[in-house]
This record gives structure tokens, C-alpha cells and sequence, in this order.
């Protein structure tokens, strides 16, 4: 007996309630309705169904037995398979859900906010407090053509990428997340989930691994935004002489993902980033040596040392949201035309480079824009 | 005419509470079940034959009993339980011998129900957040319960091809927690630590031990040949896990955490089998979809299934014990399903 009866007590109501700050110990009060209804454990547990909620505790008893009634003939092994086989008509909708938590009829207790993609909404205001000086003093960050994301549906979001730890992602996120007050999934390099802490905080923030199903979960059966950024770490990884080239869009996956989804491409052309934090040469050997995708020396480095790799230089960030891209294709395809993907991925591709082209000409200064 | 059924592991849970589920449907005729040990659990009508872990003796009870059903539950999913030359005879000489029994030439055996295991996934970096079932893993395959596993599949493969007019049912379950079941991280929210990789906080997915069991009737009682995931809805981080069970995170090194594991689990303080490595690290999910579309529903969420676990520890922490133990009796069991003393279809 390790739990603390007066304590217990008092937190009877909150039993098996969702509650985002961790109470070590709000299951007492599930063990006490156990043990006053003298019921085998696995009875109590099945009525995680009915969630009772309790005011006193004087109509406690004849509830939990009034519910234990409702839940019996529900129950147990003896269901006609005619009746399973019916569930399927009203289980369907639940089917093309998918795995939502919380979907479907099931109760679904949950302690924390994390989401199925390793978000939580409480770790995001916490990173957004952090993050909102950096965003509006240090970076300054400017929109242009916010209005074109939508505030509802799945969208695609892709952008260039840059700096050696680049600082557009988090930017374009919380802005769009501000703003707009919609989430926002950065899909990004698997490589993240293999590193301790960091891959947990990047989950925890929103970044889901790129891979193909996870887009489409996310923008076609969840209606959510995704931003990708088709270059990879190819953009990260340039060094500050090919700054504002675009590289090769990937293999045209993000094209290929849009068109299933049945959801636009929406391209927005950053400007800032790549001076934030430039890299000057690469070293190979260290990389390889860290199993890391690519070792950069930074501007920011030289100057700063090792916290270089956490600094920014201030520059301006400008962010131009172009017009959304939409497809005349059949969603829900397997696979489509590779030709057509690859036109659509370099045709994009063309209307950023001159947005960013566009954008550079009329800059006056990196640091004020 | 009513189905005839086959068991494997009576003595295992599964079997067991497979073998009591079916009890409680008319339409069984007959239930034998197979098991190395005495079943468990309390049982009717089904009647028991020991066997060795291979069943070299499966093909004459076949023969014998005219089944037309056969749901094979005796797969090892927990490398810590047994050790891995008795993990390689119980799956995959065992299913090998099943498989030959159920496709031999004038056989009966109309359905194999081969219950398997997420862990055939494996996980990895590069994994998909939800593993369809005709996806597969991303990532080598680095324990021996993975490679029996994938094994025992690939046997069921060829067997499904070989008769194509059986119906065969793989059913992959995900990690199961519930009242009564076992496993390594049961095990360790029991004893309030559960190991960890530091700096890594995975989502994982459970299914409660009665939708498993739900899972296997609903596969027996329907026609629904194919391979089909059954976990619970949604995934939870493995820290939340630990919270609803009251338990302690055991933080292991991310380089070599099972040689850190060791000596903990040589102390029984912990189970840290080389298949939770990867799950501690990336966790998994798998969709469920497919089985949904075929008609089955669950009671339990992921969430739920952790929370039915806490419940039931939480009572058995408070009154020191569980369920009475059952014991076996073989001469009484036999008494009572076969002497002419005892008069059947009367309620006793």
C-alpha cells in the first residue's frame, strides 16, 4: 500500500479526467471505485467506457451498479458474428479516419496532449513564448501574402531552405501557427529522430518524418498544413557562394504527394535565411566521422566559436507566400505520370527562383530588409 | 455440423482465454487444445493433450479429431521469457509441423489463424508512422524474435499459396497490456521502472488483451483470410506510458543501452528484451484499418489499454494478490467431461 488515502480523497474528481499537468498518482481514485465495488479488476476496467462522474459519494453505489448493467450485455465473448459483421456499416466512417485518437465510439483516456505525430500543442506555446522574441526582434520577420494559406483543408507548404542549422522552418511555423492559429507539421529529414533529445524536442514541436504516408495522413485525412522543403539538405548544406540557387526539388515526391492528397502546393520564397547562418566550407571527414549529413564551418562559427552554432546573425527575413498550385489530377492514385511530376516539380521550382530573384532585387540591406 | 477446433498453447494465455471464449458459443462442437504444460485456466469442455513444443504429434490429432479450425496461438512474442534456441523449436518448428499437419493430403482443416506480432515490423528511423499491413520494415532485422517471427510468416506465406483453399488469417498484435497478461513492459510498470533510452521518447501503440482475444473469435466466427494488424487506436509517448502506470523512468545510455540494461534486469528489476530497444527508441504504429473494414470493432484505445493495466495493478497492489490460482486436475477434468456419472447440459 503505497497510496496516500486523505490524499486520495481529494482528488477523486479529477479521476481519469484528461488533464495536461501530470498528477503523479490521479489512478487512486480509479483503485478506490475498484475496491468499493469489490468487482474483479477486469469489470472495473471495462467501464473505462462510462466515465462517471461523481458529485458525492452517496449515489456512488447505485450508479457503478447501474453501469455495470449497461456495460454487461455489451460484453463478452458470446457476441453473434452477425452482430460483429454489422458493426461494419457504422464502423466505416471510424475506418477512413483512420487511427485519430479518439475517434470512434472507445473511450480514449490520454495524460498528455501529444498527438499521434508526436506534437503537443502545450510544448508548442512554450516553444512559441521562447521563440516569439527571436521571430519579432531578432529576425523580423515580414509576410507577404499570408492570406493564401488557407485557415482550413490540407495544404502543402514548401520553401526554400538555408543556413547551416537553418532558421526558416521554426520561422515559417510560428508565424503560420500565430497567425493563422493552425498548426503546422514540419516534415523534415529522418535523420532527426536518431538523435537523442533533439529528435524528441523536434517530434514534440511538430516535425514528422518525411515519408510519403505520413504526408498523405496528414494533409489528406487529417486536412492538416504540412511544410516540406523539396531541396533537402541539399540547401543546408550549400555553401554561402551558391546562396539563393535553388537545387534539385528531390525526386519530385512533394508534386507526387500533393497530387494523392488532392490538396495545393503552396510555394513561399524566404529571403534572410540563407544569412543567418552561412556556411563557408564543409569539412567531410568530420562529418563523417559524427555520422552527420554534412559538417559545416559557418560564418557564425569563426566569429563566435562553438556558440556560433547557436547564434544567428540578425538578418532580415522576409517570406513571400506565392499562389497556391493545384493539379488537374485524379487524387487518390497510386502513381502518376513520373513526366508530369518531374514538369510540375521544375515548374515550381522556376517560380520560386524568380519570386526569390524578385524578392532580392528590391532588398536594399540583408540586415534591414 | 459444428466447428471443430484446434488450440495451440492451451497452457499459454492466449490459448487459454481462446479456448474459454470458445466455449461459450453453441456453434463449436468441439474445442481440443494443445499445451506443453496444464492449462490455467478453469475450462469446460475443452480437452487437453500434452505435447512437445514441436507438435510432432499434430498430424495424427488432426487426423484423429477431423478439426476444421485451427488457431495456432503458440508463438513465442517475448524473447526474455524462453531462451532463443526454444524460441526458434516453439515458432518456427512448431508452426512447421502445424502448417504440414493442416495441409497434409485428405486433412479436415478448412482455417489456420496464426497469431503474430508487430515486432515483424520492427522499428526503425525511416519507419512510416502506421505500417500497413502489406508495408515492410525499413530497418535489418537485429533479434532473433523478429527473425522467428518473420520466419513463421513467410512459412504461412507459402502455406497460403500452397492451399488455396484454406482460409489462412495472420493476425499481427501489437504490445499487449490488460488485467492479467505479462510482458516485458507489464512487467516492469510493475515494478515501477520502466526503462528508457535517454533523450527519447517514442509513440507507442497497445491493444488490451481482451480485444485481442476479441480479435481471434472475430477471425474464427468469420471468413477474413489475410494478413490484418490489430492494435488499438492512437499512440501515446512511452513516458506517458509510464506515468499512467506509476512507474519510474530508467534512463539507458543511447550508446549500447542493453549492456547498461544487464545488470538490472540479472537483478529482476527490470526486462529489457533486445526487441524493446528499437520501440524505446522509435516506437511504432500500425494501421488497423483492414481489419476494421472486415467488421471488427474495439473497446480499447492504446490509451486504454495502458489505463486497464494501471486499474488492475493498481488493484493488485492494494490487496497483494490476484485471481485465485487455478490448478489443473487431470483426473477430475477427466471425471467430469467424460464419466457417465455426470449428467451434461444441466447447469451444475
Amino acid at each position: 500500500m503505497d497510496s496516500d488515502q486523505g490524499e486520495t480523497a481529494g482528488r477523486v474528481h479529477d479521476g481519469g479526467h484528461r488533464s495536461v499537468p501530470a498528477d503523479p498518482h490521479p489512478d487512486d481514485a480509479d483503485f478506490i471505485e475498484a475496491v468499493l465495488r469489490h468487482a474483479p479488476a477486469d469489470s472495473a476496467v471495462r467501464q473505462s467506457g462510462t466515465r462517471i462522474d461523481r458529485t458525492d459519494g452517496t449515489d456512488h453505489a447505485d450508479r457503478t451498479d447501474d453501469d455495470v448493467d449497461d456495460v454487461d450485455p455489451d460484453e463478452g465473448a458470446d457476441r453473434p458474428a452477425a452482430e460483429l459483421t454489422g458493426a461494419t456499416v457504422s464502423y466505416l466512417p471510424v475506418a477512413t479516419r483512420g487511427n485519430d485518437p479518439g475517434s470512434g465510439t472507445v473511450d480514449d483516456p490520454r495524460r498528455s496532449d501529444v498527438d499521434e505525430w508526436g506534437r503537443s500543442e502545450h510544448m508548442r506555446s512554450i516553444t512559441r513564448k521562447l521563440y516569439d522574441p527571436m521571430y519579432r526582434h531578432w529576425f523580423r520577420v515580414e509576410w507577404d501574402g499570408l492570406e493564401k494559406i488557407p485557415t482550413t483543408g490540407g495544404a502543402l507548404l514548401i520553401a526554400n531552405h538555408a543556413g547551416a542549422i537553418p532558421a526558416d522552418a521554426p520561422a515559417i511555423m510560428h508565424g503560420i501557427e500565430t497567425e493563422l492559429e493552425r498548426p503546422v507539421y514540419g516534415l523534415a529529414d529522418y535523420f532527426f529522430r536518431t538523435l537523442p533529445v533533439v529528435g524528441t524536442l523536434w517530434s514534440r514541436n511538430g516535425g514528422v518524418p518525411a515519408h510519403p504516408d505520413n504526408a498523405y495522413r496528414i494533409l489528406h485525412d487529417q486536412q492538416q498544413l504540412a511544410l516540406v522543403f523539396p531541396e533537402g539538405t541539399k540547401a543546408t548544406s550549400k555553401t554561402y557562394s551558391d546562396r539563393y540557387r535553388l537545387r534539385r526539388f528531390g525526386r519530385g515526391g512533394f508534386v507526387e504527394i500533393a497530387m494523392r492528397a488532392g490538396v495545393p502546393i503552396i510555394p513561399i520564397a524566404v529571403v534572410g535565411a540563407e544569412e543567418s547562418m552561412p556556411i563557408l566550407f564543409r569539412i567531410p571527414s568530420v562529418a563523417k566521422a559524427l555520422k552527420l549529413p554534412y559538417f559545416p564551418v559557418t560564418a557564425n562559427s569563426l566569429l563566435l566559436g562553438p556558440l556560433g552554432y547557436v547564434t544567428y546573425f540578425p538578418s532580415k527575413f522576409k517570406l513571400r507566400v506565392l499562389d497556391p498550385i493545384t493539379f488537374d489530377v485524379e487524387p487518390g492514385s497510386d502513381r502518376y505520370s513520373r513526366s508530369r511530376v518531374m514538369d510540375e516539380a521544375e515548374r515550381i521550382r522556376a517560380i520560386m527562383q524568380d519570386a526569390l530573384h524578385d524578392m532580392l532585387r528590391e532588398r536594399r540591406s540583408i540586415w534591414f530588409g | 455440423m459444428g466447428h471443430r477446433v484446434l488450440i495451440t498453447g492451451l497452457d499459454t494465455f492466449w490459448g487459454g482465454r481462446m479456448a474459454q471464449a470458445l466455449e461459450a458459443k453453441p456453434d463449436v462442437e468441439m474445442i481440443l487444445g494443445l499445451g506443453t504444460k496444464e492449462p490455467k485456466v478453469p475450462l469446460e469442455r475443452t480437452e487437453f493433450v500434452r505435447s512437445d513444443q514441436k507438435y510432432s504429434i499434430l498430424n495424427r490429432i488432426v487426423r484423429a479429431t477431423q478439426v476444421d479450425t485451427i488457431v495456432h496461438t503458440f508463438l513465442e512474442t517475448n524473447s526474455s521469457a524462453v531462451p532463443s534456441r526454444v524460441l526458434h523449436e516453439i515458432n518456427v518448428i512448431g508452426t512447421l509441423n502445424l502448417l504440414a499437419a493442416a495441409g497434409a493430403s485428405g486433412a479436415s482443416v478448412r482455417k489456420v489463424i496464426v497469431k503474430s506480432s508487430t515486432h515483424v515490423y520492427g522499428a526503425a528511423e525511416q519507419d512510416p508512422a502506421w505500417f500497413r499491413e502489406e508495408d515492410t520494415r525499413t530497418g535489418p532485422v537485429r533479434t532473433r524474435l523478429e527473425r522467428s517471427l518473420l520466419e513463421v510468416e513467410s512459412l504461412v506465406r507459402d502455406f497460403t499459396e500452397d492451399n488455396p483453399h484454406l482460409d489462412v488469417t495472420v493476425l499481427r498484435f501489437a504490445n499487449v497490456l490488460g488485467t492479467d497478461i505479462i510482458t516485458p513492459i507489464s512487467y516492469n510498470l510493475r515494478k515501477r521502472v520502466l526503462p528508457c533510452v535517454a533523450g527519447f521518447d517514442p509513440l507507442v501503440q497497445f491493444v488490451e488483451e481482451d480485444d485481442v482475444v476479441r480479435a481471434l473469435e472475430f477471425v474464427t466466427a468469420n471468413r477474413v483470410p489475410g494478413v490484418y494488424n490489430v492494435a488499438g487506436d492512437g499512440k501515446l509517448p512511452w513516458s506517458e506510458v509510464a506515468a499512467f502506470g506509476g512507474a519510474h523512468l530508467l534512463p539507458l545510455p543511447p550508446v549500447r543501452p542493453r549492456t547498461f540494461a544487464a545488470p538490472f534486469e540479472r537483478l529482476g528489476a527490470i526486462r529489457f528484451p533486445p526487441e524493446m530497444e528499437g520501440l524505446a527508441r522509435y516506437g511504432r504504429g500500425v494501421d488497423t484499418s483492414r481489419l476494421r473494414r472486415a467488421g471488427f470493432a474495439y473497446r480499447y484505445t492504446s490509451a486504454g489499454a495502458v489505463l486497464s493495466y494501471a486499474r488492475a495493478n493498481n488493484l493488485r497492489r492494494a490487496t497483494g494478490t490476484s485471481a485465485p490460482e487455478y490448478r489443473y486436475e487431470q483426473d477430475v477434468e477427466q471425471f467430469f467431461r467424460h464419466s457417465p456419472a455426470v449428467v451434461r447440459g444441466v447447469d451444475t
